[in-house]
């Protein structure tokens, strides 16, 4: 069952990526990085971690990819005032060294070789919840500071008159 | 079950696109989705081996990396805001005052 | 009690030191606010006195310095004097006292302490120099009176006397470098005091030059001394040289190198050929400088370090040869310049350096002690002389040109008279100091194992020459008819008693000077020898083994020689200068080309600046302009070019464009993992 679905959701995530980066418009390529994230979530509901499913589905395609939305309807750059993207040298060696980076990787997952299944509770909201509030309750907190610091960041710097 | 190689090899291959995205796209809204797309690549290589280890550390590092990114999008928004205020451009090209 | 003043010898240089701290302070922060107000309204057009302070009311400070300055040294002659009485009452064999203050430098083997010795020798030294220092330092009060910069010209004396006694009492001869550079320093800023005039500035850095020149000599002798025995004390150094010698480390070239490298800083110092053309340009100073530092003392810092080293030259009889001939010459050299001058401080300048000679002649046929002898009174009666001089200059409101001076004798009795004594001192007329020093170096020269009787003619001519010049010193200033300037007659007087007083003590010591060393074969008794025996036994001994072969016939025969020579010195002066007083100027018109060339000092320092001082400006406009301008600057602006050229080309990578900065960093990281997953 799961290599299937593995199959499904990876090739969707992978095309929806491909697709982001590849739309002139950052409209379509807002909407293709919802569905790049839910095949994500998906992927996680695979691996058992229906916590990060969950908050994947509600932080990222909830607000994080609606405030891509907002800011591009909010600054709404006319269709021609959109950069006009052109194949250089630079960016060709940069896909092509972007592919080298892949190749790399596939080598060292050949190379490692892990194993093992999943054990059932180690991504449930229960287990998550229990370690977040244990053992990593000074990070957690701390997340809160980081994320008080960027919503105080993100207000100042789009303040009108700073 | 299948073992974590797979989903390695896939968080690889979104994290090259997203990377492939950085630099060579000239929009700044379409680089940070990119960003945002290596961020995910790095949650899925965390899940596949944090779950296939039992630990559920994996998971709290992803949750980790999910704050940051939202915090990063975030600000990064708020930067390109302001930025597009000023100069009524999202070419990240042309915001190369940065130099010399 | 009586040895315990040996323990505050450090007092000996301390209070001068004292001096030197008081009295700058004073000229800093007292006397230079004043001049700089003096000379910013003097500027301004509406400067209200030219003759600076001194015709107004003092300030209180000049009267504080003109009490400090003197005392200071007056004490440390008194220290000295105690301290000389407390080693006179040991026994002969235990005369050496050592005060070691503190470490100083120690580095590996080396080691060198600030450490006193008083010893026969040393202690002869500190007497003339705080004794005859002190004279001078009194002199000075009068002298300077006019001086605007009063605190200053203390400052420098008392750090010159610092100095000097730091060069005669430390323990090694590191320490002796120390206080040979010092007094070096103090003749350039002394010779410089009146360093608005050219001439004076120029004197000063020509000394300070040519004294480096010796002092080179003698840096590298040091080296070698510590290279050869591993230490730079005295005590041990000198205990060496037996063991060393017969272990064959101590050849008699090595001691050779050693004595003559020496020399090399002797003859900088106390301006022997080749090296004495400062002396006479030193003269560019305030006279009781010139008699402080150019006659009495730190001319004789060479005398001295020689005599100081005399178990080393002892086993160098080439450099002994060396010194002997080197004395001999300049004795006779520069007394032939001393006739023809007409500056009543250069014929004494050239008289100084042909006294020097003589020293230097004593010291290199083996007796020292008759070298320091002579040091000793030539420091009485040339100090005399050169305060007289000062004396006469001063009367005449700074005119030093003898052919415009003349029947001073009863204007200037005081002066007249001391000058005279010390005239007839230096001509060596019998029964005076000069005398005995002058005839004890003659003898020695003609009957000690390294003498030769070529030595003792030249010694001897150099005699009478030198008592012909000085009687035409005293003639052309004091006798005949008056060649002065009517206004600078008008104001000619005596001297304060400030300047006079000094003058008789030195004129005193100038005739009794030479009582302590009266050779047995006058029916005396040499207490002078006896003291220094202990220094110098071995020289001593070997120069009596040599003389014991001449009667005392012969040294009766040879005294009587040169006061004849000496006389006829005089007899000749009187007539040419008051017999015949138009006799000098047709004999200067019949032999034209050898006047000149005496006149002109024998065209030394032209030959000088021509072979050395030209080749060294050359070199230098040389290396300026092809060597630093070109080469050096060439490297630095190469730097600074190919650093900005690389600069320029390396900017152009920092594009400000994002993506570039990402993709070098994907550019490294890819290469980092590849480099990581090397098979």
């Amino acid at each position: 069952m799961e290599p299937a679905l593995f199959i499904v959701f990876g090739a969707i995530a992978v095309g929806g990526a491909i697709m982001v980066v590849t739309r002139r418009h950052p409209m379509a390529s807002a909407l293709y990085l919802i569905l790049t994230l839910f095949a994500v979530a998906g992927l996680f509901v695979l691996r058992q971690a229906h916590f990060l499913a969950a908050i994947q589905v509600i932080v990222y395609a909830g607000a994080v990819v609606v405030l891509f939305v907002f800011v591009i309807m909010l600054i709404n750059v006319p269709e021609d005032k959109l950069p006009v993207e052109r194949v250089t040298g630079m960016r060709f060696l940069g896909v092509v060294v972007a592919g080298l980076l892949i190749l790399e990787s596939a080598l060292i997952v050949r190379r490692s070789g892990m194993a093992g299944t999943p054990a059932a509770d180690s991504g449930s909201v229960e287990a998550v919840g229990r370690a977040l509030f244990t053992d990593y309750l000074l990070a957690f907190e701390l997340t809160s500071v980081l994320l008080l610091a960027a919503v105080i960041g993100a207000i100042a710097l789009a303040k009108k008159k700073i | 079950m299948m073992e974590p190689s797979a989903y390695l090899l896939l968080s690889g291959i979104l994290f090259g696109i997203g990377v492939a995205g950085v630099v060579a796209r000239k929009n700044v809204l379409i680089i940070l989705m990119s960003v945002e797309i290596m961020l995910n690549a790095v949650n899925v290589a965390f899940i596949a081996v944090g779950s296939s280890l039992g630990d559920v550390t994996g998971s709290i590092f992803a949750f980790m990396v999910m704050t940051v990114a939202a915090a990063e999008a975030a600000v990064g928004l708020a930067i390109l805001i302001a930025i597009y205020r000023l100069k009524e451009t999202i070419d990240i090209t042309e915001l190369s005052i940065l130099k010399w | 009690m009586v040895g315990g003043i040996l323990n505050y010898l450090w007092l000996v240089p301390a209070l001068p030191l004292l001096g030197v701290i008081v009295n700058s302070a004073i000229a800093l922060f007292a006397e230079r606010p004043l001049l700089l107000a003096e000379a910013g309204s003097e500027e301004h057009g509406h400067g209200t006195s030219l003759h600076g302070a001194g015709h107004h009311a003092a300030p209180p400070y000049r009267r504080l310095v003109a009490f400090l300055g003197p005392a200071v040294v007056g004490a440390s002659f008194l220290v000295s004097l105690l301290s000389v009485l407390a080693l006179a009452a040991r026994p002969a064999h235990d005369r050496l006292f050592v005060q070691v203050l503190f470490p100083w430098v120690t580095a590996g083997s080396f080691d060198a302490a600030v450490a006193f010795q008083l010893d026969p020798l040393s202690s002869v030294m500190i007497l003339v120099v705080t004794g005859v220092g002190f004279l001078i330092h009194v002199y000075s009060v009068g002298y300077m009176s006019h001086e605007k910069a009063f605190a200053r010209y203390f400052v420098y004396l008392n750090l010159f006397t610092f100095t000097m006694l730091l060069l005669v009492l430390g323990s090694n001869f590191l320490l002796m470098f120390v206080g040979w550079e010092g007094v070096g320093l103090c003749s350039y800023l002394l010779i410089g005091y009146w360093y608005e005039k050219k001439s004076a500035a120029d004197a000063g850095k020509k000394a300070f030059i040519v004294n480096r020149v010796g002092d080179f000599g003698f840096l590298v002798a040091i080296f070698l001394i510590f290279w050869t025995f591993g230490t730079v004390d005295y005590p041990e150094v000198f205990a060496r040289i037996p063991g060393l010698a017969d272990s064959g480390v101590l050849t008699t070239g090595v001691a050779t190198a050693i004595t003559l490298l020496l020399f090399v800083g002797a003859v900088g110092k106390s301006a022997q050929i080749p090296l004495y053309v400062w002396l006479p340009d030193a003269m560019e100073g305030p006279t009781p400088v010139s008699a402080l530092i150019h006659a009495a003392t730190m001319v004789t810092a060479g005398v001295y370090m020689v005599a100081r080293t005399s178990p080393l030259f002892l086993l160098a009889p080439a450099s002994m040869a060396v010194v002997a001939v080197v004395g001999a010459a300049t004795a006779i050299f520069s007394a032939t310049i001393g006739i023809c001058q007409n500056d009543i401080k250069r014929v004494l300048a050239y008289s100084t350096v042909s006294q020097l000679g003589y020293m230097f002649l004593a010291c290199g046929v083996g007796a020292f002690t008759a070298g320091i002898f002579h040091l000793m009174t030539h420091a009485f009666f040339k100090a005399l002389l050169f305060l007289g001089s000062g004396s006469v200059i001063h009367a005449l409101s700074g005119e030093q040109d003898m052919q415009k001076m003349g029947s001073l004798k009863k204007r200037l009795p005081v002066t007249f008279t001391t000058m005279f004594i010390a005239t007839l001192a230096i001509s060596g007329i019998p029964g005076l100091s000069g005398f005995f020093s002058k005839d004890e170096i003659l003898w020695k020269s003609f009957s000690s194992g390294h003498g030769h009787v070529g030595l003792w003619l030249v010694g001897t001519a150099a005699a009478g020459i030198t008592a012909f010049y000085m009687f035409r010193l005293v003639f052309l200033t004091f006798f005949g008819p008056s060649r002065m300037d009517p206004e600078v007659e008008k104001h000619v007087h005596e001297s304060p008693y400030s300047m006079t007083v000094p003058l008789m003590l030195l004129a005193v010591l100038s005739v009794g000077g030479g009582w302590i060393g009266i050779p047995e074969a006058l029916g005396g008794h040499n207490y002078f020898e006896a003291w220094l025996a202990p220094v110098f036994g071995h020289g001593a001994e070997g120069a009596a083994h040599g003389g014991a072969h001449h009667s005392a016939a012969l040294e009766y025969l040879l005294m009587a020689g040169s006061v004849g020579v000496a006389l006829c010195g005089i007899g000749l002066a009187y007539y040419l200068y008051r017999g015949r007083p138009e006799k000098p100027k047709e004999i200067a018109g019949r032999v034209p080309g050898l006047y000149d060339v005496v006149f002109h000092k024998y065209y030394v320092d032209e030959i000088y600046d021509a072979v050395i001082v030209q080749r060294i400006v050359n070199g230098s406009i040389w290396l300026w302009e092809a060597f630093d301008a070109t080469f050096i600057d060439g490297i630095v602006n190469g730097v600074a070019t190919i650093v900005s050229g690389a600069g320029d080309r390396m900017r152009r990578v920092q594009t400000g464009v994002v993506g570039n900065y990402a993709l070098s960093l994907l550019v490294g990281a890819v290469i980092l993992v590849g480099f990581l997953i090397w098979p």
